[in-house]
């Protein structure tokens, strides 16, 4: 996956940034959550991961981005590698069981170095989230 | 948004725990602000646009897209400290917001550590609404220079 100059502008508009920094020149720094824009961008392959959960039923719990050298610039090229690091249930204060999953992508650039990790915690509730 | 930087504490001496930048009061959020964001993230969920699809989920209207707040709490922390020097950026989500709601950005220092040729300071930022109740957290860790 490369970073791409014109999603990045439109990122960084998004979230009511007009820092020059994310604006100028042909390889801008993308945003700090810019990469979980890729989580929707990813091949087939990767997919498997959050299919087939009711849009309804899950909630964004925490994310995280580690970023060992400051985040990547556009015009880079990533490999993600995802996998799922844990699972865990809760019994809900509403009743019913909450399942918590945290899945974790590794971001390597061409010679292997970790670029960024995402650490993203999703919760599926055994309702429609809302109140009912 | 932008030039919080002029009054705020950035350098070593001045990011002491307990220092505050100063907090940026939002424009209310509107279903068109969430769109924007869901078409910059390719994230399409319905629950934040379409009135009937979040009816259906139990709620009264279309709810704020948590990853939107995230990232206008990003984008103080970087008006306030700048991206490079970012290395840790994390956000909790807390309450629902929604459209109509104003936020509130809050950003403290937290922690200050020295690990071998480096100076590190963790920082926390409130994203509170305005009527009441926190839609998030978040935390980062910065590398300071000066």
């Amino acid at each position: 996956m490369c970073i791409e100059l014109g999603k990045v502008r439109e990122f960084a508009r998004a979230v009511g940034s007009s820092h020059p920094v994310h604006l100028q020149g042909v390889t801008p720094v993308s945003p700090l959550t810019f990469l979980q824009a890729s989580a929707f961008w990813r091949s087939p392959a990767n997919e498997a991961l959050s299919n087939g959960r009711d849009q309804r039923r899950v909630l964004h719990a925490s994310q995280e981005f580690v970023f060992p050298h400051g985040p990547p610039r556009a015009g880079t090229t990533l490999t993600g590698q995802q996998r799922i690091e844990k699972e865990w249930t809760k019994e809900g204060r509403r009743g019913g069981q909450l399942d918590f999953v945290l899945v974790v992508t590794d971001y390597t650039d061409e010679h292997g170095a970790l670029v960024a990790q995402v650490r993203s915690t999703t919760v599926s509730t055994a309702r429609p989230a809302g109140r009912s | 948004m932008g030039g919080l930087a002029g009054r705020n504490p950035v350098t070593w001496d001045q990011l002491q725990v307990g220092a505050v930048a100063a907090p940026r009061v939002d424009e209310p959020l509107t279903i068109t602000d969430f769109v924007r964001y869901q078409g910059a993230s390719g994230d399409m969920n319905p629950i934040h646009h379409d009135p009937a699809f979040a009816r259906k989920a139990g709620y009264d209207q279309p709810i704020a897209i948590g990853m939107l707040a995230a990232g206008r709490a990003a984008t103080y922390l970087t008006d306030w400290l700048g991206p490079q020097d970012i290395r840790v950026f994390g956000v909790r989500f807390m309450e629902v917001a929604w459209p109509g709601d104003v936020l509130v950005y809050a950003g403290k220092v937290t922690g200050r550590r020295e690990p071998p040729g480096e100076r590190l300071v963790d920082v926390e930022i409130a994203c509170a609404r305005q009527a009441g109740g926190q839609h998030l957290t978040a935390w980062a860790t910065v590398v300071v220079h000066s």
